[in-house]
């Protein structure tokens, strides 16, 4: 298990340290210093092993967080441990920099000691810890026995991530949406690979412990309700039956509420949220991709000192829609002298600390076309190899799913206190983005 | 609608605390300062005192001097500061023991507090301080705690007890807390529930003989279900626990593979992966043409491909993982080469990991694809990524021989970039693209030749030589080329040296008429100018072999070289094995056994995957498999590092030479050590990785469904491995024997029982093939026929191979003979005694039931011989409580005709020494199902007269130990 955890500034001081096991010692902490961070190399691996000691970290801006063990621990979990304590850090005081970090110092090593015990990770939601650790130290003393043994019971509880007690006057829900669409283009416009990864996030004001139901038009849940006919499937007349009916997900996780059995044996999503914002799933789809946009490069050597780009893009979705914040970012090589861009739409610039023409467009609607095109003048240099030619990427937001995903209900049934699922105020919102969306020139 | 982000909420960004303060102090006097201040009546400023003391611990200065004012400050009502104080004790307590006393009735105290966060806290804190006289203290209020109310103070002490035992292993089971522990699995508190099995875990692998994580269906029931209620770090301690299970069928094993999949949609890429362990493992006791089977193989490709989503040092956790699933089972992800194409802002450690995969699941489906994207990685920044793509086009090209051609046009044009550590990594490629397919490619050597002056890397240099060597006869100039390497000879590395004196011995051969000087002046070098041994020895080899008979010398030198195999870089079978049992762990990234970077005592077990149902298992495997020291011992095989790196070094005859074209049945032999050796050859896609060249996954999928082919299969099969074992007998220059020796045949069923049908027979190991050969005599009045055999579960799997071939009926008085090859891949049963065989027969009367015994050395396997290294770290490595003593009189041999005749019966001679008058031999045995016997044999060789033999045997299942000497004995006697 996990030996002890370090966390150091960029300078390789330590900020916070933590043993667990006796088998670590200070040493760890100069040894992690003196091999990772002040490495004369950087460092090619997130996993190193220093005299027989293992050491795992992850960076977050300057800072650095590394755990420490001398056993065959699991890997994964010590980086989704690492992950974890970040997001639990970003909780309690926000960005993770030197200054919050020794301004909360205490606190993270109450943190420390509650979710990690022995190496081993405990209850870790924010939710539950926020209970009984906040930034003004431990809860007050007088506490009633009743409110202790709630909180020992949440954090050990089965539903660990909710408190009980929980009141609005108003119960609200919002979904959000949100897709990466990823693609990578050959420069004749081939696909070689595009796939959207999304999330549903869900920002839950509900009181209680509301039972809720999640429901999308996933292609295997679609399949067999048209197959067995039902017709009560709660929500059925709320989706519009607007563009694809179903869509193939090829896979998807879910956050610890959600009960993963019963989505294994039904295909039903169903869950206790936790209260306010988390991701309810991710997914990802790799079939019949709605690739919002298309680039179109045409790259020309004239002679040693001289490149001529031009690019297409062509926005393919409904006209009605509108992409924003539309950046594409087409590299140009090193020894680059001078640039000279004409585009029809938005704006261009040469940014020579970049390497890149930057275009940008602020809307664009869809089923349009827009072209630039460039001259790069080169220095000629006697430099053998020749240049790399990275792609050029894109990023775009656009207010649909790309993959297609339609939320069809989510469902909340809170039996013991009196408001039913109708007077739940719900919203929906669809949000595409790019992830890393390249053609290659 | 703009309510996108309200994550600062509630943070208190504008928090007053600035606790940054504290790490500002560096005056001196600052020790006596903060004692001051400890000691102060207000209680505001003792806390902001003891802030400052773990600040300035933290950054690693020495303030125990302070133990006895810090705590002093423990008696509070402050949790906060009280906190504090213990994080100040766990870190000094064990530097300042007599004071840390001073704390213990605090902790006691604590340990009876109403509020459960406080004696939750107490208990935590004081198994965190390693004191023997506060231990001492720990067990009465941990005892409470265990049986305390509150599952959060019963969740903490169950990691108490691990902490303990951790401190003091004997306190812990003197004070009976392991029960109480195990107590726990079946709490009604998931959460108790996880921590209680994490702990059990961990003092079960510092005690690998005791039967503590007693796994049993009811306890496995119990984890199930907890599984379904805890923590996402519950749920990873459960699977990891659940994985050391031996389901005892397969029917057990899948029903847990159903209750396990649902993990993989889990958010937390450790629990899928622990999952995927899980699933790996058991997966393997499922028989192939369940439909089951099939489903689980397509559930596991997703969440993989998910994992490649997720955070980068989690991607690089998942690929190393990945590439040990595609080795043992590639039909999973071969249909997903394209999210293994590397992304322009990868990291480093993730791209290389990718294009590692990408060339294990290219096949000649996807090879158009794969080599288009090389091509780009060809043209990248990073120096190392780049060589790895380039030697990643050559590999495609000796794994996909329709590729070939492209790869080597796409080398060319990779070599006229000029860029030079990609002409040299290609050069080294091309290379291996000759040896591969000899005589195709030689057009380019022109190409090759020009960039001679731009090698300045060994590899590199020593690559074209030996091309130049190699195609002597083609390369006009080949001398000039290889003389101008002989400028610098002494400056050269040692690869580069060696190569260039075979090359030029080549050409020598080849063209002796112009060379002779150049071969003078390299033999020279070599031999008298050198004070490397190897270089000198092969100078001299050569030197010898020239002057005494050329044309010997031409057919060493010029011999025919083997072909190189397709796969390199694959984990020797056995380790693979032991790696995917190790699936999320560190193991499974750095791909390496946990002892091998584990300290001391954890870890040091091997784990091993259990066997399909119906393979050569054997039952006392099963019976205590759980507990892991009886399992399969650890069969190390030294991995053979790069065979493409050997090649290298390797031209310099035929004795060395042959060793590639050994490498790929090495491997079968080696999973053979797996138990399930049949099974591994009858279509287990394993062997693609292993034996199989056809390299393309598809054919491992292929082979996975040939079930009608089997009962053919299995008469070869044992064939082989008997071929192999001759082969390495012959390597180690001892003569194949006479062969084993075959008792006579013995009534098994007289007719008086089995109305007139009397069978008699016995049984053989003939060249690999287990026969059982009976006589089957009619004493009744009327004609048998329509035989058929059938055997009862028994302990080695043994089953019948083919049909009783009786083909005639058989009239009354007639006689016949039969033999009736035998497998080992049947169910397998833990029989008493242990060769006990309980045989069915049939015919158109009736059916009888008779058992008879065989001797063990039946299931002695031809390649039992093990390694003199593997067999002294065996030899420690298994529990002296499993060696047993034997006595064997009236021998009248010497060692070696002992030797000789064990031999027969594949009991392998691996060393001899003498001492004091005795001969020592020792001596291997590896079963059919992977179980290796280790024996010392002591002979007196003084004295003629004196013909007693002493034998100590050692095994992982020491029941075996008894049959083995039975069949020494009659071995020896006979």
């Amino acid at each position: 298990m996990i030996g002890g955890l370090f966390i150091y500034n960029h300078k390789g001081e330590v900020l916070i340290s933590r043993v667990y096991r006796d088998d670590i010692g200070r040493n760890a902490v100069d040894a992690f210093r003196v091999n990772v961070i002040h490495a004369r190399q950087q460092v090619r691996s997130p996993v190193t092993n220093i005299a027989r000691t293992s050491f795992f970290h992850v960076k977050r801006s300057n800072i650095w967080l590394a755990a420490v063990t001398k056993q065959n621990v699991n890997a994964a979990m010590v980086f989704e441990f690492l992950y974890k304590m970040c997001d639990v850090m970003t909780a309690y005081f926000g960005k993770i920099s030197e200054e919050n970090i020794k301004n909360n110092f205490v606190l993270i090593y109450e943190l420390l000691d509650e979710i990690l015990d022995f190496g081993y990770p405990q209850n870790s939601e924010t939710g539950a810890l926020k209970t009984f650790i906040t930034q003004q130290g431990i809860k007050g003393q007088p506490q009633t026995k009743e409110e202790q043994s709630q909180i020992t019971s949440q954090v050990t509880g089965q539903i660990g991530w909710r408190r009980e007690g929980i009141k609005y006057r108003r119960n609200e829900l919002f979904l959000d949406v949100l897709e990466s669409v990823n693609l990578l283009m050959s420069p004749q416009g081939q696909v070689l690979s595009a796939h959207v990864s999304g999330r549903v996030v869900m920002k839950s004001y509900l009181s209680g412990m509301p039972e809720c139901k999640f429901g999308m038009n996933d292609k295997i849940v679609i399949d067999k309700q048209g197959k067995g006919g039902t017709t009560d499937e709660p929500g059925k007349s709320e989706l519009g039956g607007s563009g694809k009916q179903s869509i193939a997900i090829d896979d998807c996780t879910f956050h610890q509420c959600v009960r993963l059995s019963k989505f294994d044996s039904e295909r039903s999503i169903s869950f206790i949220p936790p209260d306010g914002e988390y991701e309810l799933m991710r997914y990802r789809t790799t079939k019949d991709i709605i690739l919002p946009f298309r680039v179109i490069p045409l790259v020309r050597e004239v002679g040693r000192t001289k490149l001529e780009v031009k690019v297409v893009i062509k926005s393919n979705f409904k006209p009605s829609l509108l992409a924003q914040k539309i950046e594409v970012r087409i590299p140009t090589p090193l020894n680059t002298s001078g640039v000279q861009v004409i585009c029809m739409k938005g704006k261009a610039k040469y940014k020579a600390s970049e390497n890149a023409i930057v275009w940008k467009i602020k809307r664009m609607a869809g089923m349009k076309e827009s072209q630039i095109s460039a001259e790069i003048e080169l220095l000629p240099t006697n430099d053998k190899k020749k240049w790399a030619r990275p792609p050029i990427s894109m990023n775009f937001e656009v207010p649909f799913a790309p993959s297609g995903l339609k939320v069809r209900y989510l469902k909340v049934f809170e039996s013991k206190l009196n408001y039913s699922d109708h007077d739940v105020i719900k919203w929906v919102r669809y949000i595409g983005r790019s992830g890393i969306y390249e053609t290659r020139c | 609608m703009e309510w996108a982000s309200q994550l600062c909420e509630n943070r208190g960004l504008g928090s007053k605390m600035t606790d940054s303060k504290y790490f500002t102090t560096t005056k001196k006097g600052e020790i006596f300062e903060l004692k001051a201040e400890l000691n102060s009546d207000k209680k505001e400023k003792k806390k902001e005192a003891v802030k400052k003391v773990i600040a300035s611990m933290t950054v690693g200065k020495d303030v125990s001097a302070l133990f006895p004012d810090v705590v002093n400050c423990m008696q509070t009502d402050n949790l906060e500061l009280k906190k504090l104080v213990y994080l100040y004790l766990m870190n000094y307590a064990k530097s300042q023991p007599d004071m840390a006393i001073m704390a213990v009735n605090t902790f006691v105290k604590d340990c009876e507090d109403p509020n459960p966060l406080i004696r939750a806290l107490a208990v935590r804190t004081m198994g965190c301080i390693r004191v023997d006289k506060i231990t001492e203290y720990l067990c009465e209020p941990l005892r409470k705690c265990l049986k305390d109310e509150d599952p959060y103070v019963r969740k903490t002490a169950a990691v108490c007890v691990a902490k303990l035992h951790d401190i003091n292993a004997q306190l812990v089971e003197d004070q009976g807390f392991l029960d109480t522990l195990k107590d726990l699995i079946s709490d009604s508190n998931p959460m108790v529930v996880a921590n209680a099995v994490a702990a059990l875990s961990e003092i079960a692998e510092s005690h690998p003989n005791s039967n503590l994580l007693d796994l049993n269906p009811q306890t496995i029931n119990k984890l199930l279900t907890a599984l379904n209620e805890c923590t996402e770090w519950g749920q990873i301690f459960i699977l990891d626990c659940l994985a050391n299970y031996m389901p005892r069928d397969d029917r057990e094993s899948q029903s847990i593979c159903e209750r396990v999949t649902p993990r993989l949609s889990h958010a937390n890429s450790a629990v899928v992966l622990s999952a995927v362990k899980v699933l790996m493992k058991f997966m393997e006791m499922l028989p192939k043409d369940l439909d089951y089977y099939g489903t689980l193989l397509k559930k596991l490709a997703p969440p993989l491909v998910t994992l490649l989503s997720a955070e980068p040092e989690l991607q690089y956790v998942a690929l190393r993982n990945i590439n040990l699933i595609v080795q043992k089972r590639p039909e999973i992800l071969k249909h997903e080469m394209k999210v293994f194409f590397v992304k322009y802002n990868d990291p480093i450690y993730v791209k290389l990991e990718k294009l590692d995969i990408m060339i294990r699941l290219a096949s000649q489906a996807n090879i158009a694809q794969v080599l288009a994207e090389l091509k780009e990685y060809a043209t990248e920044v990073d120096v190392d990524f780049v060589r790895k793509a380039v030697r990643a086009i050559g590999r495609c090209a000796i794994k996909v021989e329709q590729s070939a051609e492209r790869c080597v046009s796409t080398l060319l044009d990779l070599i006229q970039t000029k860029v030079n550590y990609v002409v040299q990594e290609a050069i080294v490629v091309i290379k291996d693209i000759f040896r591969k397919y000899p005589n195709k490619y030689e057009s380019v050597i022109a190409t090759l030749c020009e960039n001679l002056d731009s090698l300045d890397e060994p590899e590199a240099r020593a690559a074209m030589i030996w091309i130049v060597g190699e195609y002597a006869e083609r390369i006009d100039n080949a001398d000039e080329l290889l003389e101008s390497f002989l400028e610098g000879f002494h400056d050269e590395s040692t690869q580069v040296q060696l190569q260039l004196l075979t090359a030029i011995v080549k050409l020598f051969l080849k063209k002796p008429t112009e060379t002779q000087e150049l071969v003078q002046q390299v033999l020279s070098l070599a031999t008298q100018d050198s004070d490397n041994p190897d270089l000198r020895d092969r100078g001299y080899i050569y030197w010898r072999l020239l002057s005494t008979d050329p044309v010997a010398a031409k057919e060493v030198v010029l011999a025919e070289k083997p072909l190189i195999s397709e796969e390199t870089d694959l984990i020797e079978p056995t380790l693979l094995e032991e790696l995917i049992c190790h699936i999320g762990t560190l193991a499974s990234v750095y791909h390496k056994p946990p002892s091998a970077f584990v300290e001391g005592s954890r870890g040091v077990q091997h784990k091993r995957i259990p066997a399909r149902a119906g393979s050569g298992e054997s039952a006392e495997s099963s019976d205590v498999g759980q507990s892991g020291p009886s399992e399969a011992p650890p069969a190390v095989i030294p991995s053979q590092g790069d065979l493409l790196g050997d090649l290298l070094n390797l031209d310099l005859a035929p004795p060395t030479a042959t060793v590639p074209s050994v490498q790929p049945s090495m491997q079968m032999g080696a999973m053979d050590l797996l138990g399930g050796g049949l099974d591994s050859l009858m279509g287990d896609e394993s062997d693609t990785l292993g034996g199989d060249i056809g390299g393309s996954p598809s054919m491992g999928a292929g082979l996975g469904v040939a079930p009608a082919a089997m009962p053919t299969a299995l008469g070869i099969a044992p064939a082989v491995g008997g071929g192999l074992g001759d082969l390495f007998d012959l390597g180690g220059g001892v003569g194949m024997p006479t062969g084993s020796y075959v008792a006579p045949k013995t009534v098994w069923l007289p007719a008086m029982k089995a109305k007139g049908l009397e069978i008699s027979g016995t049984f053989a190991r003939r060249g690999g093939i287990i026969q059982m050969d009976l006589t089957l005599t009619n004493k009744a009045m009327s004609v048998m026929t329509d035989f058929a055999i059938q055997f009862n579960r028994n302990s080695f799997g043994l089953a019948p191979a083919g049909p009783l071939q009786v083909l005639t009926p058989l009239s009354p008085n007639q006689t016949i003979d039969v033999s009736l090859p035998l497998s080992t891949s049947g169910p397998v049963m833990k029989m008493e005694p242990l060769n006990n065989l309980q045989v069915a027969v049939k015919n158109n009367i009736d059916v009888f039931y008779f058992s008879c015994q065989y001797p063990l050395s039946l299931i002695f396997v031809e390649d039992g011989k093990m390694e003199r290294q593997v067999f002294l770290a065996t030899w420690k490595d298994i529990p002296n409580d499993n060696e047993a003593q034997f006595q064997i009189k009236d021998i009248h041999l010497n060692s070696d005709a002992a030797s000789n005749k064990l031999q027969g019966s594949n009991i392998f001679t691996i060393a001899k020494r003498t001492v004091e008058g005795q001969d020592m031999l020792y001596q291997s045995v590896k079963l059919t199902n992977g179980i290796w016997v280790l024996a010392e044999m002591r002979i007196q060789t003084g004295n003629p007269n004196y013909t007693e033999m002493e034998l100590s045997i050692k095994c992982r299942a020491p029941e075996v130990c008894q049959f083995v000497f039975l069949c020494y004995e009659l071995v020896l006697k006979n």
